[in-house]
This record gives C-alpha cells, sequence and structure tokens, in this order.
C-alpha cells in the first residue's frame, strides 16, 4: 500500500514516527541494515582509455537498531560520505542492499525512502535555495510527496520550525538573511517534516561554531528522545561523536575496520588505526602539542590500495601477514564489538 | 620589530540597509615564528580581517588602519603592483575553500609552479622538484603523477592538502591559514599542523591560524585573539588565556565544547543564547551584552556596561574588552537565580 500519496497521509503520520505497517518483531530488527554494501567508480577513462576503478566504499555491513546513534568515523576520502549518499538513494550501490526495517529499499520505491531517511548535509550554505524563503524551503518535500492540503501543509511548517527552534517570523525570509547555525536549523526543519524514523547527518556541524554547534545537538539529542529517531551521525569530531552517539564504526579506505559501543571504542579501541585515531584527537589542553601517531606521512591511494590488510603500510603493528591476507571483520568473544586485523588487543 | 603590525584595522562594506561595520578596530601584531590563533563566532569578522592584510578585500570593500605595517613597510603606502609581488611570495593565504582557490582549468603543477615561476625563484625544474617535495610532505602519494591531475580529480582532504603545499611554495614569511583542516580527518589535521609548526621553526614562518576548533587552538598557539562582532575582545598567551578566560564570551565558548571525561554523554550542552548585534550601523556599548551572562543574572551594572569597553591590560600580555574582566573568580560561584 501506498499511503504517502493520500492527502490522509499527514494525519496517519501526526504521531511518533515509529509506527509501520509491518507488524511482528518490529522491535528487535533494526531500522537500518547495510547488507555487504559496495560502491565503485570509474576514474579517468576516455576514448582510448580505459578507466580506473577506485573502490570508495567495501562490503559493508552495518545494522542500526532503532532509536540509536551510529557514529561514522574515519580518514578523508574514506567513503563515509559515498556510504551517506547511499543509504540516501543518491548513488546507486554496486553491490549489496540496504534495508529499511528489514526491508529491502529497492522495493520501497524512490518515494516512500525519503519518507523514511531524511538527510542533513555539512554545509547550510550551499544546501538551501537562496530564491525561496525559509517557509518554501521546509514545504518542499511535502509538495514533492504530495502530502496534505495547502492548510495542512502551512500548519505543519509552523510546528516544524517551532520544533527546531526558528521564530515563526523566520518563515518569511530568505537563507542570506539567517546565520549559520539559523540555517542549519532549516535544513534540520526540512529533513524532519517528512518526520522520517532515520536521519543521516554528514557533518552536520562542521561548519559551524561551537555554541551553535552546542545548540544544534541539544537540538539533535532532544528529538531522538521525543521521536525515537535513528541517526547515522557522521563526524570528523571525536568529541562530538563520543557525546553524542550509542554505537562507532571505524572506516579506512572504504571498508569497516572496528565496530562497537561508544564505551567500547573510547576506552579500549582494539584496531590500531582507531587507536592512532583517538591518539590524534586533540583535546583543549595548552601545552600539550600536536601528538606524533607515528603513521607515517604518505596517504594511501584509493584506486591503488594495499595488498592484504589495507593499512599495513603504517601501521605500527604490521607483521608480514598482514602484507598477504587481509584480516576479516571479527567479532570478539562477548560478541559486542568487531575489528578486522590480525592482532586486534582482545 | 613585529613581522606584521595592525592598529585599529576597519573594515566596511556597503550593503543594502546602509554600512556593515565587518572589523571596527582591530590591533594585532605577529612575531616572526610565531603562530598566532584567531577565534571567534561566525561572521564576526575573521575572514574579513585576513583579506585585509591579504590586500584582497571585495572591490566594494572600505578599508582604514591607523597602522598597517609589514615588515616595517606600510602596506596601505604600496601599489597595488608591489602589493601583488608581495602576495605569494612573502605572504600567503590558505583559503577555507580549497575550490574558489584553485583554477579548475589548470593542472595542478601548473598552479603550484606559478608563483614560484612568477617571483623568478628558480627554474622549471627546480619548481618541479619543490613541488613534489612539498606534495610529499602534505602527505600525498603519488606526487609526480599528481602533477598532470586536475582539481576536480581530488578528494575535498587532497585540494586542502594541494592548497597548502601551494602556499609553502615560495617559503613566505607570513602564512594566513583560515581554517585549513576543519575538513579533514584527526590523523591527517596532526600530520598538517604538525607540518605546519615544524615550518615554522624551521624558517620562521609567521602563521596566523583561523579556526573554529578550539582543540586545535590549546594544541598550536603560541597567542590567542578570540573576536567577536567584529572587534578583538581578548588576547592572551595560550595557557593564560585556557587558564583564565577573562572575557565572558571566551568563557562561553569553551564552555560549549564537550569536554570527554567530564561532560556526561548525551547530557544538554551549554550554549550561548541569543545572536550577535547587527553591525550595520554603529554598535553603542559593549557589542555582548544582550548575550552577557553577567549582564542577565544581575551580577553587574548594566549601565555600566552601555558605555563601549576598551581593550584593557591584565596581567602580562592578557588583555580583555571588558569593564568586569577582573571579576571572574567572584561571578562564577553566583547560581543563576531560577524564575518562579
Ligand atoms: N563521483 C565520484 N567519482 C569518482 N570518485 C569519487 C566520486 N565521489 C567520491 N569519489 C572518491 O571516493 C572516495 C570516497 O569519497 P567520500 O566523499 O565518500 O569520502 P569521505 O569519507 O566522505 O571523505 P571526507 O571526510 O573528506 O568528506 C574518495 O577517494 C573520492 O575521491
Ligand atoms: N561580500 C560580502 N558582502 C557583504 N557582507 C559580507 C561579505 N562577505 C562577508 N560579509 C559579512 O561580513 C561579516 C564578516 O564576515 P567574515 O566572513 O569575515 O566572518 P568569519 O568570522 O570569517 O565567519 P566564519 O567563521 O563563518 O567564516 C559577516 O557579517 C558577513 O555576513
Ligand atoms: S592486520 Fe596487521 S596491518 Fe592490519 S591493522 Fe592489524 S596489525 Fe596492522
Ligand atoms: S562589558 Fe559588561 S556586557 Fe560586556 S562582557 Fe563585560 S560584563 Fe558583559
Ligand atoms: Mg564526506
Ligand atoms: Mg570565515
Amino acid at each position: 500500500m501506498n499511503a504517502l500519496s493520500s492527502p490522509g497521509a499527514l494525519a496517519d503520520q501526526a504521531g511518533a514516527p515509529t509506527g509501520t505497517e509491518t507488524d511482528g518483531d518490529i522491535d528487535t530488527m533494526p531500522a537500518l541494515e547495510l547488507c555487504a554494501l559496495s560502491k565503485r567508480y570509474t576514474l579517468g577513462g576516455g576514448l582510448f582509455k580505459r578507466g580506473r576503478a577506485l573502490q570508495a566504499v567495501s562490503e559493508v555491513s552495518l545494522a542500526i537498531p532503532r532509536g540509536q546513534v551510529m557514529g561514522l568515523v574515519g580518514e578523508s576520502g574514506c567513503g563515509k560520505s559515498t556510504l551517506a549518499k547511499m543509504l540516501l538513494g543518491l548513488v546507486t550501490p554496486s553491490a549489496g542492499e540496504v534495508r529499511v526495517d528489514g526491508r529491502p529499499l529497492g522495493d520501497a520505491g524512490q518515494k516512500a525512502l525519503a519518507r523514511h531517511i531524511q538527510p542533513i548535509f555539512q554545509d547550510p550554505y550551499s544546501s538551501l535555495n537562496p530564491r525561496k524563503r525559509v517557509a518554501a524551503i521546509v514545504e518542499l518535500p511535502l509538495r514533492v510527496h504530495g502530502i496534505g492540503t495547502p492548510r495542512e501543509r502551512a500548519r505543519r511548517v509552523a510546528e516544524t520550525l517551532d520544533l527546531v527552534g526558528l521564530p515563526q517570523r523566520a518563515a518569511t525570509q530568505f537563507p542570506g538573511q539567517l546565520s549559520g547555525g539559523q540555517r542549519q536549523r532549516v535544513a534540520i526543519a526540512r529533513a524532519l517534516i517528512m518526520r522520517p524514523d532515520i536521519v543521516i547527518c554528514d557533518e552536520p556541524t562542521s561548519a559551524l561554531d561551537v555554541s551553535v554547534q552546542a545548540q544544534i545537538l541539544n537540538l539533535l539529542l532532544d528529538l531522538k528522545q521525543e521521536f525515537g529517531l535513528t541517526y547515522l551521525f557522521i563526524s570528523h569530531d571525536l568529541a562530538v561523536v563520543e557525546h553524542l552517539v550509542d554505537r562507532v564504526a571505524v572506516m579506512y579506505l572504504g571498508r569497516i575496520v572496528e565496530e562497537g559501543s561508544r564505551e567500547q571504542i573510547f576506552a579500549a579501541p582494539r584496531h590500531p588505526y582507531t587507536q592512532a585515531l583517538l591518539a590524534s584527537a586533540l583535546t583543549p589542553e595548552p601545552g600539550l602539542g600536536v601528538p606524533d601517531i607515528g603513521l607515517g606521512d604518505v596517504m594511501p591511494d584509493p584506486s591503488n590500495p594495499p595488498s592484504g590488510c589495507a593499512f599495513h603500510p603504517r601501521c605500527p603493528k604490521a607483521q608480514a601477514r598482514c602484507r598477504e591476507t587481509r584480516p576479516a571483520l571479527m567479532a570478539e568473544t562477548t560478541g559486542v564489538s568487531r575489528a578486522a586485523c590480525h592482532f586486534a588487543s582482545a | 620589530m613585529p613581522l606584521l603590525d595592525v592598529q585599529d584595522l576597519r573594515v566596511d562594506l556597503p550593503v543594502e540597509a546602509g554600512t556593515l561595520h565587518a572589523v571596527r578596530g582591530i590591533d594585532l601584531s605577529v612575531e616572526r615564528g610565531e603562530m598566532l590563533c584567531l577565534v571567534g563566532e561566525s561572521g564576526c569578522g575573521k575572514s574579513m580581517t585576513s583579506l585585509a592584510l591579504m590586500g584582497l578585500l571585495p572591490r566594494r570593500a572600505r578599508l582604514s588602519a591607523g597602522r598597517l605595517d609589514f615588515d616595517g613597510e606600510s602596506l596601505t603606502a604600496l601599489s597595488e603592483r608591489r602589493r601583488g609581488q608581495l602576495r605569494g611570495r612573502r605572504m600567503a593565504m590558505i583559503f577555507q575553500e580549497p575550490m574558489t582557490a584553485l583554477n579548475p582549468a589548470y593542472t595542478l603543477g601548473n598552479q603550484l609552479c606559478e608563483a614560484f615561476l612568477r617571483h623568478r625563484l628558480g627554474n622549471r625544474r627546480q619548481a618541479r622538484e619543490r613541488a613534489i617535495e612539498l606534495l610529499e610532505r602534505v602527505g600525498i602519494s603519488a606526487a609526480a603523477e599528481r602533477l598532470a591531475q586536475y582539481p576536480h580529480q581530488l578528494s575535498g582532504g587532497l585540494r586542502q592538502r594541494v592548497m597548502i603545499a601551494m602556499a609553502l611554495m615560495c617559503d613566505p614569511d607570513l602564512i594566513i591559514a583560515d581554517e585549513p583542516t576543519t575538513a579533514l580527518d584527526v590523523t591527517i589535521q596532526a600530520q598538517i599542523l604538525r607540518l605546519l609548526r615544524d615550518l615554522q621553526q624551521e624558517l620562521g614562518t609567521a602563521v596566523i591560524f583561523i579556526t573554529h576548533d578550539l582543540g586545535v587552538v590549546a594544541r598550536i598557539a603560541d597567542r590567542v585573539a578570540v573576536m567577536y562582532a567584529g572587534e578583538v575582545i581578548e588576547t592572551a598567551p595560550t595557557q593564560a588565556l585556557y587558564a583564565n578566560p577573562s572575557h565572558p564570551y571566551t568563557r562561553g565558548l569553551l564552555s560549549c565544547i564537550p569536554a570527554p571525561g567530564k561532560t556526561p554523554p548525551g547530557s544538554r550542552l551549554q550554549a550561548i543564547p541569543g545572536v550577535v548585534p547587527s553591525l550595520v550601523g554603529e554598535v553603542e556599548g559593549c557589542a555582548f551584552r544582550n548575550r552577557c551572562p553577567l549582564v542577565r543574572e544581575g551580577q553587574v551594572d548594566a549601565a555600566r556596561c552601555e558605555r563601549t569597553p576598551e581593550l584593557r591590560q591584565l596581567a602580562g600580555a592578557h588583555q580583555a574588552r571588558c569593564h568586569y574582566a577582573e571579576h571572574r573568580a567572584a561571578t562564577r560561584v553566583v547560581q543563576p537565580e531560577l524564575s518562579p
């Protein structure tokens, strides 16, 4: 059934967004499941030249339980945004599958997908149409999906602006007349107006100053509490990740190399790359300088990844075996964390 | 003599509603080999200040300064041609958004070597060798091959590293870096910050580093200047600023960031409520007073805050633009009153 395009959908969706048509063990089923998701780009290539392949994302499997926040961290260019775009249907996976509430995304169709999963991107400047008023920007997803009458839509816009803490007068303003934090609130309002179950945040606060960042993080946590939202939260700021998330996945060159609870990852990281990442975080303590974490200075080329464990040229613990065999992502004995390293600490 | 000596720098921009006073009387001095960090709210004039120093302001902008000296020479007196000779050669800038600074139509090699050749620092082969060496130092693999690539073929992180290599090509005396590592992950950030620090120590380069990241500031800055609404509201050696932040805005900034081990995960973070006053037209009194917790909680004489505070000398090289900068210890313990 497709309730989304019927005018009555507005009333159906007015409550918490957790209800769906599927019954049964919805609570044990992850809200979002990535099954061996991969993306390969072809680089260069021209009339007489074969393009080179770049494996941006390789066989990523992850499950995010309903109402939880999964943090995603990793090196610049390791494939985080590509992964996010596949979840949003903006990039087609080369292999693998995304499941929402246990159902493959492909089945649901593009429109239904957008209702379940909404993005908040990094840049509140370029992601808002400068020639549209805030009310029109926030309303757009409802119009696209043909939800509600103009009056109902106007009411919902007003409610949503309220929810994200924007004054009603903002409705008639243009993005250029708002501060950075207010613009990011507009982007959040636009994401929430569809009452999504899942929000994909790709560096949502990295362009903002710390006071505005604090307001946005407070808002994301409030919304999680109130509506049981599920988040994938991509960020380079490990202090922010530690504050916000329940679980953390760490990527390196397109693969998940470690996944675990917030407590485990931050207190006892098992993979050497995670350890290096945490050692590089700069806490606001003057006098400590910038640590040399001993990874060497030359980054790997993603279109020509190293053999075996892709981290081996930089890994302080690498052995001969690491050059030959790629370590699988294995759960440890208690099964709550996974790491891809032949010599992962217990 | 400081390398850069700025007094009462002002930048005005004509806007629809009148004149926007983006930079309102800034004093800055930077010594050779010093790392000065510039922090402050989005829109407080950090980028405008750096563009003014580089001579790259938008054409409509009006600049005035009591003094604007670089290595003893007044920049305001220089011809556009002389200014252009300094730029790239002795002062270089790393921009917030690398795509605005890289030309999509030229290869990285062309762009890296351009200033080096233009300033006649060597021949093509030497330019190429230096470019390769610097690309390797900023952590770019297959550096020689990269010279033939175009900017769009690189990820954002790689582009930013190319920008940094480009700024270093002519071995400048001053580098202004506008949020150069914001888009990078922490391992690459650490590597680039170490590189900047090493070069600075090796070559005596002065760096003005603009960032929102108070962790970065703590680790790299010799001195910090905090800006608010177009003014410097506090400046101090790094240790002193973190140990004893004296302007209520600086204290607000430091309490907004989650501190691992101190802030419980998932708890509410402190924010600074309210918004910056409009800088179109004159700002009367302390620019922070509509948001100042000391005023809101009635701990200070609000009437006094309606008079514009000067940047006052506190202990050592510590300066703050607040009538009540010394009242910190006394006011900290006072609990905010709950309204009934
Ligand atoms: N459209 C594209 N065509 C070819 N290669 C691409 C494309 N988009 C991304 N890539 C490459 O895929 C890899 C992963 O990029 P992605 O943007 O997902 O990284 P990221 O982890 O989000 O990095 P960052 O932290 O810098 O945002 C990079 O090597 C990038 O150059
Ligand atoms: N071309 C322009 N025309 C008019 N006003 C501008 C222009 N560029 C910037 N401004 C305004 O000048 C003020 C100072 O902007 P500036 O870019 O220096 O801020 P910033 O401190 O660098 O902020 P951020 O941290 O967001 O980069 C802001 O109020 C901004 O809106
Ligand atoms: S498998 Fe080997 S190279 Fe890879 S992370 Fe583990 S120790 Fe390092
Ligand atoms: S001068 Fe007054 S309003 Fe301004 S920061 Fe100091 S106490 Fe607050
Ligand atoms: Mg990204
Ligand atoms: Mg700026």
